[in-house]
């Protein structure tokens, strides 16, 4: 199929009539800066509330045992609330933090900011890690991170502009807040000229995080080839919520144009080195291997479902026989191909697809042609196979839509599937919906679920409030049971599962359910490790895996990295390592990179500890804010376990063989009834030993709290944090 | 499009193309900082140089790698941003970095080579180069 990447319906016609209607609220100087060895030492802290602009220092302690991008976030949201502050309140405070490897360009994946709030979906901090230009360009204005407190009165936008040394304040009545328009609009409105397009990024969300709690944010880059602005989001835990009910219609940040060294890194050739060897690496190997150039995580669509590992109609199956209509070579003939497509400079592996000429078919963008940022596995899987659809074009309506309206592609999947199953089973029905038909498979149906979410209308006001909201709405209204509910609706602390099946992985179970911000795998992946290559067979080897990974992970938060680069390519002789699934040669390069621009010498022992500071801080604090303890580390039964007679009989074979050899029941003669129960026993069962064995692992108590010898190793025994803990230890 | 034909049969391994070159963009003798490179492979001469194929150019985020009049292909250090993606992705591994610095560099086809060498093994071409994509 040839689409001319260049042609989509234009939104700047207006631009000028616009700008004029800003009214100017605040301006205020700053002296531009560049950072030096990877932090410019300052950050900007803005109150909406009381409209004043402030700079914070960026202490030698932060930089040491926070290190940037999510550990900034996570100090800065601690400082900013209280254990009794909801989402809602003024003080929640949203933290943007790149970290000091962020806005190299030699090294793939190094473009990426960490958001920080405390999420409106789980009453605890959120990370999301995010792609486009925003947290470098800002780094490259003078401020390793940005804290938006209170609430404006009315819709503004915040412009960072390190060309002028000016941030201001401004009211931005006329712009849509949908993004595809708002991050277009915004990027023209402060750019001087053509070349300096790529000099501005914006944030933005949409009308739908107004009234969903799943709202996302946009952070935008402008694609000097197909001459628009593109979006990656931080998807989860409702940031964009947040954002919006700040009214805060756009961050925007215009920086000088960007050079190579302007980190001002100690050791720029070090850096080269690794990263041109990395290119090469991806040159050689990427055809051979994961197709990130051609697919992006697409890819992994019929891997998945190989594996029985794409959750289907709200993770009761694992694989569909029309996954062939999603699946990678699918997505390579419809993504244009031959452009670059990274979301940041020098990330050659450009996962960041675009599939271009997309004519909107529903909703308030009918008969517009558009440019959709992906859809990436999570979104092919969540919004396509988990809610039974396998349309191309419908899901590229659904990507599209979540994007611009700023929903998580995600949550929206995940809650939709759940949503779907009680249409299935008559918890739902079209009255209760407002007259949507939400079986299994309706696309069209999911879209205007999608509309009336972002309208915050009828049954989508309902649905966008997440799971959590839904399973108690549902029960207390008489159609249906909690305790089922509680079974089929997928999530943990609140936040949906992302799309990965984890009954067949003990490990991933715990993956998922222990996160500290909530079920998302990107703190663990380790399906394959655990299930397929059976690497990890003792509860101590998993609890290792949980320890090891985790963390590891976590690190690329602290520094503004992508995890893609890490092992969705590896070098040839990866399988031929002690430790293949730790990638060793790629774990080295992340040291030589972040010694090259800091200074600060580190190995691969010390990269942990790093992290683990970090983590242990990130845990006392959901502890802080009411949560935090075993009850919360709870999966639900869909993702250990059959729930249902259904899902039981489409691997009976297998589960009949493991109630044989694993838990040495004959099944001869059981019900299926019978024999669902006694796999969730022995299944819950031994999670709960998974538990004790992480819990050990990690320096935790029985009940899930880090233990002071714990804080003090990692140096986050700070006053206040041990008052929490301590608290708590006593209780027990 | 004019190109730097090398002729390795006639090459004599005296590395006056490398000196030459280094001198006249870096004024350094080092040939890290040579667009050209003699190199030996399995005991015989091997030259590497960029052929002007124009690989580079698509792979460039910032299209700061174009063709001049003469389809040389060079580089824009103002719009480039040295993320150094040419360099990993020359199909010859004639895109280089020097030690140092923000940007790539590589042959221009200006011939302070040509003229260097003892043993006239090289020489610009201006015929198309048959069978690359231009
Ligand atoms: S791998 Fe993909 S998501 Fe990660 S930095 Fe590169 S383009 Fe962005
Ligand atoms: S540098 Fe490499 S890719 Fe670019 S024109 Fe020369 S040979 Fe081709
Ligand atoms: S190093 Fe410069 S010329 Fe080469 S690909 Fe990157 S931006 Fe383009």
């Amino acid at each position: 199929m040839s689409i001319d990447f260049t042609k989509r319906t234009c939104y700047t016609a207006d631009v000028e009539k616009m700008k004029a209607a800003h009214k100017l609220l605040v301006e205020v100087p700053f002296k531009p800066s560049l950072p030096e060895r990877g932090y410019n030492n300052r950050s900007l802290h803005i109150d909406l509330t009381t409209m004043k602009v402030t700079e914070k220092q960026v202490t030698d302690q932060m930089k040491q045992i926070f290190i940037g991008g999510r550990g900034f976030g996570l100090w800065y949201l601690w400082n900013a609330i209280k254990p009794s502050t909801k989402w809602n309140d003024s003080e929640n405070d949203i933290v943007i933090s790149p970290g000091p490897v962020g806005g190299n360009t030699q090294y793939p994946g190094s473009g990426k900011s960490l958001v920080v709030t405390l999420s409106p979906l789980t009453g605890v901090p959120i990370d999301s890690n995010v792609g486009g230009y925003f947290g470098p360009l800002m780094k490259f204005c003078g401020f390793d991170a940005i804290e938006i407190q209170g609430k404006a009165k009315n819709d503004v936008i915040v412009l960072i502009d390190g060309q002028k040394g000016v941030i201001r304040i401004e009211e931005a009545p006329l712009e849509s807040p949908d993004s595809h328009i708002a991050a277009e609009l915004f990027t023209h409105e402060y750019a001087n000229d053509h070349d300096d397009l790529r000099n501005v990024s914006v944030v933005s969300a949409g009308r739908g995080a107004e009234h969903a709690l799943v709202g996302c944010l946009n952070f935008s880059w402008f694609d000097v080839r197909r001459g628009c602005t593109r979006l990656k989001q931080a998807g989860r835990g409702g940031i964009g919520s947040v954002f919006r009910d700040k009214k805060v219609k756009a961050l925007v940040v215009h920086a000088p144009p960007v050079k190579g060294d302007m980190n001002h890194p100690v050791d720029i050739d070090r850096i080269a080195k690794v990263g041109v060897k990395l290119h090469r690496e991806i040159h050689d190997n990427d055809d051979k291997q994961c197709h990130m150039r051609r697919q992006g995580t697409a890819h992994l669509v019929e891997i998945m479902d190989a594996y029985d590992l794409l959750p289907c109609n709200n993770f009761q199956f694992g694989k569909h026989p029309d996954v062939k209509n999603i699946e990678s070579k699918v997505w390579d003939a419809r993504f244009t191909q031959g452009i670059p497509d990274g979301c940041w400079y020098g990330c050659s592996m450009q996962c960041s697809k675009g599939a271009d000429g997309h004519v909107v078919k529903s909703g308030p963008y009918k008969g517009d042609t558009v440019t959709v940022d992906g859809p990436e596995y999570e979104t092919a899987a969540g919004c396509g196979s988990n809610c039974g659809i396998f349309d191309r074009d419908w899901l590229l309506e659904a990507n599209f839509y979540c994007d611009t309206y700023g929903i998580d592609t995600i949550s929206f999947g995940t809650l939709t599937a759940f949503v779907m199953e009680c249409y299935q089973r008559g918890i739902l029905n079209k009255e209760r919906t407002g007259g949507l038909e939400l079986s299994w498979g309706n696309a069209a149906a999911q879209l205007e679920l999608l509309h009336r979410i972002a309208r915050g209308e009828g049954f989508g006001l309902i649905a966008g409030q997440g799971i959590r909201r839904m399973k108690k709405i549902f029960s207390e209204k008489g159609w249906g049971d909690l305790a089922f509910l509680n079974d089929i609706g997928m999530e943990v602390k609140g936040l949906e599962y992302s799309q990965y099946m984890s009954k067949e992985s003990l490990a991933q179970q715990g993956g998922y359910a222990l996160a500290n911000k909530g079920p998302q795998h990107d703190e663990a992946w380790l399906i394959f490790m655990d299930m397929v290559n059976n690497h990890i067979p003792t509860f101590e080897d998993k609890a290792e895996a949980l320890h090891y990974f985790p963390l590891f992970r976590t690190w690329f938060g602290l520094n503004g990295l992508c995890k893609l680069p890490w092992n969705d390519v590896e070098p040839a002789d990866n399988a031929m390592t002690s430790e293949p699934a730790k990638v060793p040669e790629h774990v080295q390069n992340y040291c030589e990179i972040f010694t090259a621009i800091t200074g600060r010498e580190i190995d691969k022992t010390e990269l942990i500890r790093m992290s683990e500071g970090v983590y242990q801080f990130q845990r006392v604090f959901n502890l802080r804010m009411g949560y935090g303890k075993r009850a919360d580390d709870v999966p639900p039964y869909r993702s250990v376990g059959p729930v249902t007679k259904e899902e039981y009989e489409s691997r009976a074979e297998r589960y009949d063989k493991q109630l044989k050899e694993l838990i040495f029941v004959d099944p001869a003669g059981k019900s299926v009834d019978e024999k669902i129960a006694i796999h969730r026993k022995y299944r819950e069962d031994r999670y709960q030993k998974l538990m004790d064995a992480v819990y050990k692992r990690r320096g935790w108590t029985r009940e899930g709290i880090p233990t002071l010898e714990t804080l003090k190793k990692f140096k986050v025994d700070f006053p206040e944090v041990v008052e929490v803990v301590k608290h708590h230890i006593s209780k027990i | 499009m004019k190109f730097l034909k090398t002729d390795t049969s006639a090459c004599s391994g005296a590395r006056a193309c490398e000196k030459a070159c280094a001198m006249t963009f870096f004024k350094k003798e080092d040939s890290a900082y040579s667009c050209i490179l003699h190199q030996k492979a399995s005991g015989k001469s091997d030259l590497n140089v960029c052929n002007q194929c124009g690989a580079c150019i698509e792979v460039c985020p910032v299209k700061a790698l174009s063709r001049n009049k003469l389809g040389v292909v060079m580089v824009d250090k103002k719009t480039c941003i040295g993320c150094f993606m040419c360099v990993g992705f020359c199909p010859t591994v004639s895109m280089r970095r020097a030690p140092g610095s923000r940007e790539p560099f590589k042959c221009v086809s200006c011939g302070a080579c040509v003229k260097a060498c003892p043993s006239k093994a090289l020489s610009l071409s201006e015929k198309d180069h048959a069978g690359l994509p231009c």
